[in-house]
């Protein structure tokens, strides 16, 4: 059985290259992907977790992976929210450069 | 059933201030006046019920008491204080009940005719009626209360009634001003009587009585003779006060303000711009008398500290020459019966400092009833004159309007102490406690009372003659159609000047009593044996009769001789008058002027206080720091931050956001772990 550590560990290095690619690509679709990354990488955890701890309260639980099909539908939402806002971004601007959609400021 | 001489008038009150208030549709003028009129007859009804009560029961244990609940309680054990909301019948309440009643009642009737015109679209009739009420109420409070806390509320209730009345006509800019300037001096008397009432409650609590009822107080004093009050060494009279002259003191001022006594007797002749039936009832008759009450009411508190008792007495009788020659040159009616009324006022703080409480509470009654009777007549004469007040446009009246005539004659003869009048008596009585008493200088006091007597004379009958006498100055055609007021106004009148012709019997000294024995008067002296067990003993007067007799008629002949020269002056040789004027001009003015007290205040004390108030009050604290400094200046502040640096935290750029946002989170969970 693989231990916990490496599931943690895994999810960890997911979530980082998440954070990564969302703070230093300037590509929305690149960063939205990378959203996509982080969300996975907490599924990770949530499905490890609850393999660590199948009994919960005295009764078994199936908690976390319930919550991961919750995340899997809301990042499906999500992504088709995402990507209507880059298509309209796309069709204003010819690019899907975040640093050009910068006029909401002082 | 005490509780009820108060409330009968509050309820009156209360109905005019509902229908005055959430009521459009103006109340039928039968039903303000049934109520108004009635539930004061009523109020006089039950204190006369009250009266005959207290006669029946032995003159040591005359007092009922109607406790409602208790009103503040604090603390616990030894140091508890409680106040009750009770009302106490005692001699001294009993009398001044029956006055407070018994001439307001005449007084609302009166009122009746005199604010007839005054139903304007306002309801002024009702709102004047509401007013009047509610001031008897309060008066009420103040005379029945049994302790200093619930006295204080009905103090300041007449006050504020005052203010309200005095500025009824408040669309007249000067009126309202009048108002506040009662007000405000009423104030200035207030907050001395305020720390008078605590040093009393302090010096109780350290008699291991914390309490302010007045039963306390006499039982107490004796105790409280002895107290000091630590104050600074560097403080006149320091480093220890005597503490009960020093409470006694605080009460005076306070009782200087309502008595309008020197030097706060200011605004009493700027209240006669009130309808004259206020003038009557609140400025004469009843709350002005209040300050001599209290210091009856407290007589133990003040007999037991003799330097206070000598500074009301000098305080009063001063007051009594200084305003006797201010009426002197005054030439509104009105005006004229105000310094008389200091004057009297004065008259009877002289024999309360002088412990001749009696004699004080006698004259107060007297007093109120031809007072009332004087204002009243007044105000007879000023609604035949249409509304005409100096005195110098009028003259010859007296065939005119022959009722009100008689009845001011009444009043006249009355204050300027003719043998067999009311005044006569009761102004005697004041005379000998002064004659008697042991305050420092009490001769010159009595001098100064028999001059005040003189002075008296002759300045009421000088109003007398210049409006009843000599040739009518009035314009012809006011002339041709004055008559006397309607029975509304004429009936009360007839009846106060009863009263200000026989009231004196009640309190006929022993050496004119023995002449009237077998005509009705059995007892001699009978309200000061009334009086007695409510009032701390004053100094018995051990003087032979016909010591009295020679006296009195040294009053008289004085007094006599000031009516005979005012009818010399004014009725027999008009031009003469005007001659003196020009010959001591400097002194007319002065007098004229009323010694320039007005302007003096104005220019030491009310100017530079608003220039204070205006200067640094207003435009430094209020506007300057408040409105400028911690109002506005927080906004300008956090205004310039965010102008200048915080804003360009928001860069537009989405990475900048998430770079932040990741960084809270990092911090967060940084410290949540840590």
């Amino acid at each position: 059985m693989v231990p916990l550590e490496h599931v943690i560990g895994l999810s960890a290095i997911l979530f980082a290259i998440g954070i990564l690619g969302v703070v230093v690509r300037r590509n929305l679709i690149v960063i939205l992907m990378s959203i996509e990354l982080m969300l996975n990488a907490t599924n990770l955890a949530f499905v490890g977790f609850n393999r660590m701890w199948p009994v919960f309260g005295g009764e078994p639980s199936l908690d976390g992976q319930v919550f991961v099909l919750m995340v899997i539908t809301v990042a499906a939402a999500e992504v088709a929210v995402g990507l209507g806002i880059v298509i309209a971004l796309f069709r204003n601007r010819d690019s899907v450069d975040v640093e050009e959609a910068s006029l909401l400021k002082w | 059933m005490l509780r009820w001489i108060p409330l009968l008038p509050l309820a009156a009150a209360a109905y005019h201030g509902v229908m005055l208030a959430f009521v459009r549709r103006p109340t039928p003028r039968w039903a303000t006046i049934a109520i108004s009129c009635g539930s004061v007859a009523l109020s006089f009804v039950l204190a006369c019920v009250g009266f005959w009560k207290l006669r029946g029961l032995a003159p040591e244990s005359r007092v009922l008491v109607d406790e409602i609940y208790t009103w503040i309680s604090a603390g616990v054990g030894d140091q508890a204080f409680s106040s009750d909301l009770a009302f106490a019948l005692d001699p001294i309440s009993a009398v001044m009940a029956l006055v407070v009643t018994g001439v307001g009642a005449l007084i609302h009737i009166y009122s009746v005719g005199y604010m007839d015109d005054d139903d304007r679209e306002d309801k002024g009739f009702q709102r004047f009626f509401c007013y009047l009420n509610l001031f008897t109420f309060s008066m009420l409070v103040l005379v029945l209360a049994d302790n200093l806390v619930l006295m204080f509320v009905g103090w300041e209730g007449v006050g504020l009634c005052s203010y309200l009345l005095i500025g009824f006509w408040y669309s007249d800019r000067f009126n309202a001003y009048c108002g506040s300037k009662a007000f405000i001096v009423n104030r200035i008397g207030d907050f001395a009587f305020l720390v008078g009432i605590f040093l009393v409650f302090r010096a109780l609590a350290d008699l291991g009585a914390p309490s302010v009822g007045f039963a306390d107080i006499e039982k107490h004093a004796a105790q409280m003779a002895a107290m000091t009050l630590p104050v600074p060494a560097w403080m006149p009279f320091g480093p220890d006060w005597s503490l009960v002259n020093t409470a006694a003191l605080c009460l005076f001022v306070g009782a200087c303000g309502k008595s309008a006594q020197l030097p706060l007797y200011v605004w009493l002749p700027d209240a006669m711009a009130g309808p004259t039936p206020v003038s009557a009832l609140i400025h004469a008759a009843t709350m002005v008398t209040a300050g001599v009450y209290m210091v009856c009411r407290l007589s133990f508190l003040f007999a037991v500290a003799p330097e206070a008792s000598a500074v009301v007495a000098w305080v009063g009788g001063v007051t009594a020459i200084f305003a006797a020659t201010i009426a002197i040159a005054q030439t509104d009616i009105k005006k004229v019966l105000a310094y008389s009324t200091v004057s009297q006022l004065g008259y009877m703080f002289l024999a309360a400092g002088c412990g001749g409480y009696t004699a004080a509470l006698f004259h107060l009654g007297t007093h109120a009833f031809f007072k009332a009777l004087l204002f009243l007549g007044a105000g007879a004469v000023i609604l035949a004159m249409h509304h005409e007040q100096d005195i110098e446009k009028m003259g010859g009246l007296h065939r005119r309007i022959w009722r009100t005539h008689l009845v001011f004659l009444a009043g006249v003869l009355a204050i300027a102490g003719f043998p067999g009048f009311s005044g006569f008596f009761s102004k005697d009585e004041i005379l000998l406690a002064a004659y008697t008493s042991h305050v420092p200088g009490h001769q010159w006091l009595y001098a100064i009372g028999v001059a005040t007597a003189g002075l008296t004379a002759f300045y009421m009958f000088r109003l007398y003659f210049r409006t009843f006498w000599g040739k009518s100055r009035a314009p012809k055609a006011l002339r041709d159609h004055m008559r006397d007021p309607v029975a509304w106004v004429i009936d009360p009148l007839w009846v106060l000047a009863f009263f200000s012709i026989f009231a004196g019997i009640v309190g006929l000294p022993q050496a004119y009593g023995d002449w009237f024995r077998g005509w009705g008067v059995e007892e001699s002296n009978s309200l000061a044996k009334f009086l007695a067990p409510a009032l701390a003993p004053g100094e018995p007067h051990a003087l032979a009769h016909s010591t009295e007799y020679w006296m009195a008629l040294g009053t008289v002949l004085l007094a006599a001789l000031g009516a005979a020269l005012a009818w010399l002056l004014y009725v027999r040789r008009p031009e003469l008058p005007g001659r003196i004027a020009r010959a001591v001009a400097a002194v007319y003015r002065l007098v004229l002027n009323k010694y320039y007290v007005d302007e003096v205040y104005d220019a030491a004390v009310v100017r530079p206080l608003v220039r204070f108030s205006d200067r640094v009050l207003f435009r430094g604290i209020d506007a300057g720091l408040i409105d400028g400094a911690a109002v506005n200046g927080t906004a300008r502040t956090v205004r310039g931050i965010a102008a200048n640096g915080l804003k360009y935290a928001h860069s537009g750029l989405t990475q900048g956001y998430i770079f932040f946002m990741l960084a809270g989170a990092v911090a967060l969970v940084g410290y949540l772990v840590r």
